[in-house]
């Protein structure tokens, strides 16, 4: 069958806007559980970030932290279009991603406090952790590292002649990485079930998408190697989510690798010590009071009667004791064994 | 004057090659372009064209001739005005000639005969013992390190269908120094992959499916190649295993050529060894003879952790006694005390090993009694067999092809300087690559290698016979 091509991918991404905006008033076709799964996912994963910021200013956390607030609905709307055995893969601003492929708040947490408990014994730390289990692949601390990386890994999967697809994360700064065009090439070549899921936060570090790209429409960089791309407002879970079950329809049904361009935002800083010096708070404060991805599906819920207030507030309480558990975890898992410095170097 | 025609090489290791067939005859006239004849060599047949017009004169090696040696006189060219008769008193120069200052590469060292001077037979105590690796009365053959390395690939490929090889020309153009050379026909284009150029990419394309399960052997066509790859084997397959705290791992060997191979210069002459080496969670073979590239490169194969398996385009042409056995694998991590001796240890790897053995040869003439010492495996280290032999010895010469700062030699010196400093008659001495990019003069090329009169000369040094 004939690939879509590189220039029904730019149609196909002005159809992405509209179908976007239709998304959100198609909000009903999600049921009652995704919708309140949605809003349960994104909070716990706000809740955390907020908390892990919080307990790193107290000293808990060391090295670099890389918070995932405002973002929250690009991975939990992803999540929503793939199955467990399906396989993530992402960079180093990772907390979000593994709380959505249903990882251990506590695990996350611990290894952020670098103790015994968290998911790589505290070895691994913010940006290396890794869950078999969750089909997790990390957690990388290399700007575009987890490309070919992701592109291995559906390499495996058709190789192995399994359904599963993967989802392999990455941010617009990533995106002018070579090894990103060497991994788009060959997964096309190939045909390799990816979805290259680009979150485009506008700043890469502080450097803008516009200072940085030369095409600022990032899903537009797969055109060279005749992969589709879509752009996707990534503030919208719905959106997201429905964006996602296309995509990952397409890969998994053998088409090749697809690109979605997420349009999201990041309140904090690149990682705890960056003061956002590139960008003015009025921006920040406008995205937040007209784009907050929870904000926006609370009152959704709410409009459209599928939770009460108290519903929601019944939530909003089970995630705080969620993650007051967690931070309690993450102080009192002993730091890890000093025997512990030589293991699992090799096998 | 009638032109010769001559043996050309057809790569930059090519020392001889099969004359398969001439395309011409006696009488025929040619022009630049024409094609003259076919040449074999091991990796290839190629056509060989004429470069004059002319007619050809006589051919002085039939087609399908063996083993003809580059730069012999293959045919006579008659210029126009020439005929048959301007033959009759021309004398075709004496065949080969090698141009100055290459080495001839082909020869085998370990086939050569020892001389009669000393030479120890003695036993290392607690040095590893490889004479068990291969059970007395085993039948041997005699094998390129090329088709070695092919075996073990075939054989471990059929034992286990995770394991595949990708890599630039490996599938349909038979391998670009012909190691893969059958494995595309048996084992189908699912299980070997041509690759785009496009190292960076794929070495992390390989490592992502060794995480995911499969066993991946990635092949660079050289090594010179991988660096731009390295993040992906530094930074990806190698430290995953501590950073997951042992949840995830790359069990993937990456394989190519590496060091210098002949009058390719600065940017494809290089050694990795002493840079991966260098890290942990990384596990660096370096073979020198096909036994132990076949033994070695099936257990890195097999091995959970990520393998960097140095091969040499030199000594790929070169024939050892490989053992007939149903599942040849050897240990990883083990040196092989190659030739023992009494008076000072040598101790190097892969092609540093030839300069090595004929030092040694060198020497017993001298009566001077070195044991040669195979590292095989750079990391880990078997510094238990290097300490064991200097300890007898008490003198102790490296030989390798890397640079000598931060070298393999530099580390076994630190190493013996603190585990055997009150067994040492002599300071240890380093012979290396000399510390500069690999010059393209065949001159100076052969002055930036090691060379086997460096290796005596440090060896008679520390035995204080210079």
């Amino acid at each position: 069958m004939a690939r879509q091509s590189a220039s029904r991918a730019k149609s196909s991404a002005s159809n992405a806007k509209k179908s976007t905006q239709g998304a959100k008033k198609a909000a009903p076709k999600f049921s009652k559980e995704q919708i309140q799964k949605f809003y349960y996912d994104m909070l716990l994963i706000r809740r955390f970030e907020e908390k892990a910021g919080q307990i790193y200013g107290m000293g808990l956390i060391g090295g670099f932290c890389h918070l995932y607030i405002g973002q929250e609905a690009v991975v939990v709307g992803m999540k929503s279009a793939i199955t467990d055995d399906d396989a993530v893969i992402t960079s180093y601003r990772d907390h979000g991603h593994m709380l959505a492929c249903g990882m251990d708040p506590k695990g996350v947490m611990a290894e952020l406090t670098g103790r015994e408990g968290g998911y790589s014994k505290g070895k691994g730390g913010s940006m290396h952790m890794f869950s078999k289990e969750a089909n997790f692949y990390g957690g990388h601390g290399i700007v575009g590292a987890c490309v070919p990386l992701g592109t291995g890994l559906a390499f495996s999967q058709k190789y192995q002649g399994s359904k599963d697809i993967t989802l392999c994360y990455m941010g617009d700064g990533t995106v002018n990485q070579g090894q990103v065009y060497e991994s788009f090439n060959m997964a096309e070549l190939w045909n390799l079930p990816v979805v290259y899921v680009i979150e485009n936060n506008e700043y890469a570090m502080g450097t803008s998408v516009k200072r940085s790209s030369a095409q600022t429409e990032l899903y537009k960089r797969g055109d060279s190697f005749n992969v589709p791309g879509e752009q996707v407002d990534g503030m919208d879970v719905f959106a997201v989510a429905a964006a996602g079950k296309k995509a990952v329809d397409y890969v998994r049904a053998g088409k090749g690798p697809y690109i979605l361009e997420m349009k999201t935002y990041r309140y904090r800083g690149h990682s705890m010590s960056d003061p956002a010096k590139y960008r003015s708070k009025e921006e920040v404060n406008k995205k937040r009071a007209e784009h907050d991805p929870i904000d926006h599906l609370r009152q959704t819920m709410l409009d459209d009667k599928i939770n009460t207030e108290d519903e929601l507030k019944e939530i909003d309480r089970e995630i705080k004791a969620i993650i007051a558990d967690a931070v309690e975890f993450a102080q009192n898992s002993p730091e890890p064994q000093p025997e512990e410095l030589y293991t699992d170097v090799l096998a | 004057m009638p032109t010769e025609i001559l043996m050309p090489a057809l790569s930059p290791t090519m020392t001889e090659g099969k004359l398969a067939r001439w395309m011409v005859k006696e009488g025929d006239t040619v022009s630049s372009g024409d094609v003259l004849a076919e040449i074999e060599t091991d990796k290839a047949t190629m056509e060989v064209e004429a470069v004059d017009e002319g007619k050809i004169g006589k051919i002085l090696i039939e087609g399908d001739t063996d083993n003809v040696a580059v730069n012999t006189p293959i045919a006579v060219l008659l210029e126009e005005g020439e005929d048959a008769s301007d033959l009759d008193d021309f004398t075709p120069s004496a065949a080969p000639f090698a141009s100055e200052g290459s080495d001839d590469t082909t020869e085998d060292t370990s086939d050569k005969e020892e001389p009669a001077p000393r030479v120890s037979t003695s036993k290392t105590p607690d040095a590893y013992d490889a004479s068990g690796e291969i059970p007395e009365g085993t039948e041997m053959v005699k094998m390129t390190v090329r088709e070695a390395l092919r075996d073990a690939m075939a054989e471990e490929m059929r034992k286990d269908e995770r394991v595949f090889v990708m890599g630039e020309e490996v599938a349909e153009y038979q391998g670009a120094y012909k190691v893969t050379q059958g494995l595309l026909d048996e084992f189908g284009g699912r299980r070997v992959i041509d690759t785009p150029i496009t190292e960076h990419g794929f070495a992390g394309v390989g490592v992502g499916a060794a995480f995911h399960g499969l066993r991946p052997i990635v092949e660079f066509m050289t090594f010179n190649f991988a660096m731009q790859a390295i993040d992906q084997i530094v930074n990806s397959a190698a430290k995953t295993r501590y950073m997951s705290g042992g949840q995830m791992s790359s069990p993937i060997v990456f394989r190519g050529p590496n060091g210098a191979a002949s009058r390719v210069a600065a940017q494809h002459s290089q050694c990795y060894a002493s840079w991966y080496s260098h890290v942990p969670g990384l596990i660096v073979i370096a073979p020198h003879t096909a036994a132990d590239a076949k033994g070695l490169l099936k257990a890195a194969i097999r091995d959970p952790n990520p393998v960097i398996f140095l091969e040499n385009e030199i000594l790929y042409g070169q024939s050892f006694d490989v053992p007939v056995m149903d599942d040849f694998v050897l240990p990883i991590g083990k040196a092989k005390i190659e030739r023992p001796g009494d008076d000072v240890t040598i101790v190097s790897f892969a092609m540093g090993m030839r300069y090595a053995l004929e030092a040694a040869d060198k020497l017993a003439e001298e009566n001077i009694s070195a044991e040669v010492i195979d590292l095989r495996t750079i990391r880990p280290m078997d510094m238990e067999t290097v300490l064991a032999s200097v300890r007898k010895t008490n003198r102790c010469v490296t030989v390798e092809e890397g640079w000598p700062q931060s070298g393999i030699g530099a580390e076994i010196t630190a190493q013996i300087m603190h585990h055997a400093f009150d067994y040492l008659d002599a300071p240890v001495l380093r012979v290396s690559g000399k510390d500069v990019p690999m010059p393209y003069a065949a001159n100076l090329e052969k002055l930036a290698l090691p060379h086997t009169d460096e290796v005596v000369a440090a060896a008679k040094s520390v035995c204080y016979r210079d």
